[in-house]
């Protein structure tokens, strides 16, 4: 009977060892996740903060604007344009022509 | 002494239980008084608050972009400096660094926190970042720091109108911003937690509300479209020193919103920049006699109900009418006129006399069905139906004046979107903000036919003879009607105010665009549409046709330069 009690003792005092230990160890996962939780977060915002720049980098006023004055581009007129259209010979007034693709 | 003397001493029995009983007495106590805190929600809240914590986790409010992915807005984190006066406990040099940090007078941090009853005050919204980090190093008790969202619109004033605002909680108030509201809106979500005794977070204990982010919108904006128009109006209005202009681009088979645009505006990033007058979308919610771009309307139902065909000829001498007590008149007397002439080159008279021999319920029901005077329900708050008053009210004076524009608004919205007639053969499809996944379902409102004769007419506008030479784009063939119109101001017509109009659409043989421009009050000395509008239309049609690679449908080099034709329209409804 005694030798009973210890054993029981023993195991009971394993168990609530190892419900510690488990106990443990979620939370330190829990702070993992947490963590990684914030990061994804930072670099969501950083991902807006990069979207925003970019956006203000490929404004269109600001590439015609270099285009222009820094690249002394210019626009093609239509005469100094050839449209290559798909499947139709070139027949420019044709009402038909497709879409470009 | 021996050892037995001492085991000789008895004590009495009682004394040792009455001990015990002491002992017990005390024990029970105690756990008396431990059950009877367990109780106390005193304590219970303060145990609590030790370990447990409501943590808000707030989420972005939704991105606006085009219909390429663009970004037209979209919110960064900021944060804002916030104090309970309740718990706020500052020393005067902690106050003085706040102060600085903030930049803000030392007496009003004080004023501010100074109700101790309020959990919760402001201290100073959306500073910078650094700041905000400094603030919080600081650690003063009762100050905190709270993450809050600014939106960006990094396309400055261009697309400013259509997006509108959101006010400084991030709600819509204007444009889109207000309209898409619940789409776009996040949710702040709230839930409870364990805090270890570095404050890291060690369990969810529940979900109090799901944190939901923004849903992201895409609108039909193309911005390289919104571009060209936009500073192709600006110069415009500038050059022609107007009060205001607007201009739209609709995709002429699917009745999107490619592009709009008005000025004056502000810089939604600038609040300080916006005022009564900027902050108008003119183009939406502002309605003006539309002139002379109505009248293919007129001729279009005559020719639908087989009363003219573009050969029948009408006679316009002596360029004057008299209808009743008022007259209508004609810059010049042109004689004999074709119907297709007296669109080309825009005959008040001709037009009239055409819309009096109809019945006048035939008249309303085109214009009614065109889309005039009903909101185009695209969408955008305060927009704009239009005054088209019933036939059954009409006098004859008031349905020959009708016909070419006058006695009947509308916005440049419904205008534009009534061309949609002519490019499509006759549907009048729905117009959209929104990019449109599938093809769009339009109403027939008239035949194939009658749209196609319709469309070589406004063809013939900017050929020789026509109103608008300059409305022609290199490569392509152009169609469209100019309009200018006296400006109707406190109920009579104003002798030098116009409002000079231009709407058309290219490529003529498989229509892409439409573009509608309207400027008002033109005062550099142009006033005539063909004259300030349509170098509008031309530009912003050229650039916009090139971008979107359309085939041209017409040998490049086909502009003609010939002087345009003296308008016959400029003219006023008769009160």
């Amino acid at each position: 009977m005694a030798k009973l009690n210890i054993v029981l003792v023993l195991i009971l005092i394993a168990s609530a060892l190892s419900v510690v230990t488990s106990q443990h160890k979620a939370r330190s996962l829990f702070v993992a996740l947490e963590n990684e939780q914030e990061t994804a977060r930072q670099l969501e915002v950083k991902w807006g903060k990069l979207q925003l720049e970019q956006s203000t980098l490929a404004m269109h006023g600001r590439i015609e604007q270099i285009a222009r004055v820094k690249l002394n581009m210019k626009v093609p007129t239509a005469s100094r344009v050839q449209i290559v259209t798909l499947n139709h010979p070139a027949d420019g007034s044709d009402s038909e022509s497709v879409r470009k693709p | 002494m021996t050892p037995h003397s001492a085991s000789n001493i008895t004590l009495s029995a009682w004394r040792s239980r009455f001990l015990l009983g002491l002992l017990l007495l005390g024990f029970f106590g105690l756990v008396g008084r431990a059950a009877y805190l367990q109780g106390n929600d005193f304590l219970q809240k303060e145990g609590k608050s030790r370990y447990s914590r409501i943590v808000e986790t707030s989420e972005r409010r939704g991105m606006i972009t085009d219909r390429r992915g663009e970004v037209l807005a979209i919110s960064t984190p900021v944060a804002s400096v916030c104090a309970d006066p309740r718990k706020m406990e500052a020393s005067k040099e902690q106050l003085e660094n706040l102060a600085v940090l903030l930049k803000m007078d030392i007496t009003e941090i004080q004023a501010r926190v100074s109700d101790k009853r309020r959990g919760f005050v402001y201290l100073k919204r959306r500073v910078l970042p650094e700041a905000a980090e400094s603030v919080a190093k600081m650690s003063v008790p009762g100050v905190f720091l709270k993450n809050e969202f600014q939106r960006f619109y990094p396309t400055k004033e261009m697309a400013a109108h259509v997006l509108g605002l959101t006010d400084i909680d991030d709600r819509g108030q204007e444009g889109v911003e207000r309209e898409w509201q619940e789409k776009l809106a996040s949710e702040l979500g709230k839930r409870r937690v364990i805090r270890d005794r570095k404050g890291q977070i060690v369990e969810d204990v529940e979900k109090i509300r799901a944190a939901r982010q923004g849903q992201d919108l895409v609108l039909s904006l193309d911005s390289g479209i919104q571009y060209l128009a936009h500073s192709g109006l600006k110069d415009a209005v500038e050059k022609n020193k107007a009060k205001a202009g607007s201009i739209v681009v609709l995709d002429a088979q699917t009745g999107e919103v490619l592009g709009l645009s008005n000025l004056p505006v502000y810089n939604p990033n600038r609040r300080t920049t916006i005022n009564d007058t900027n902050i108008r979308n003119r183009a939406l919610i502002d309605t003006f006699e539309p002139g002379s771009t109505l009248k293919p309307f007129a001729v279009a139902v005559a020719m639908e109900v087989g009363q003219v065909n573009p050969d029948t000829v009408v006679q316009t001498a002596p360029g004057t009418l008299r209808v009743g007590r008022a007259t209508i008149r004609d810059v010049q007397d042109k004689g004999e006129l074709t119907v297709a002439q007296i669109i080309q080159e825009s005959s008040n008279v001709g037009t009239a006399k055409i819309a009096l021999a109809l019945p006048a319920q035939t008249l309303w029901e085109m214009l009614s069905r065109s889309g005039f005077g009903m909101p185009a329900d695209i969408g955008f708050p305060g927009e704009a139906k239009g005054a088209l008053r019933p036939y059954k009210t009409w006098r004859p004076i008031e349905q020959a004046t009708m016909s070419y524009g006058h006695g009947i608004s509308a916005s440049l919205l419904q205008l534009a979107r009534a061309y949609t007639l002519f490019t499509t053969g006759g549907e009048l499809k729905p117009v959209s903000l929104l990019k449109q996944n599938s093809p769009t379902m339009g109403q027939q409102v008239i035949s194939r036919a009658t749209a196609l004769a319709m469309s070589n007419m406004l063809e013939l506008a900017t050929q020789p003879g026509g109103t608008a030479p300059l409305a022609q784009v290199n490569g392509y063939r152009v169609a469209g009607k100019t309009g200018t119109a006296h400006k109707l101001i406190d109920g009579s017509y104003a002798k030098d105010r116009y409002i000079s109009s231009f709407i058309g659409y290219a490529p003529a043989s498989n229509p892409r665009l439409i573009i509608a421009v309207m400027l008002d009050e033109p005062s550099a000395g142009q006033y005539f549409g063909g004259a300030v509008a349509a170098p509008v239309f031309s530009r912003v049609m050229t650039g916009a046709l090139r971008m979107l690679n359309v085939p041209h449908d017409a040998p490049a080099n086909n502009i003609v330069l010939f002087p345009a034709t003296p308008e016959v329209e400029i003219e006023e409804g008769i009160l």
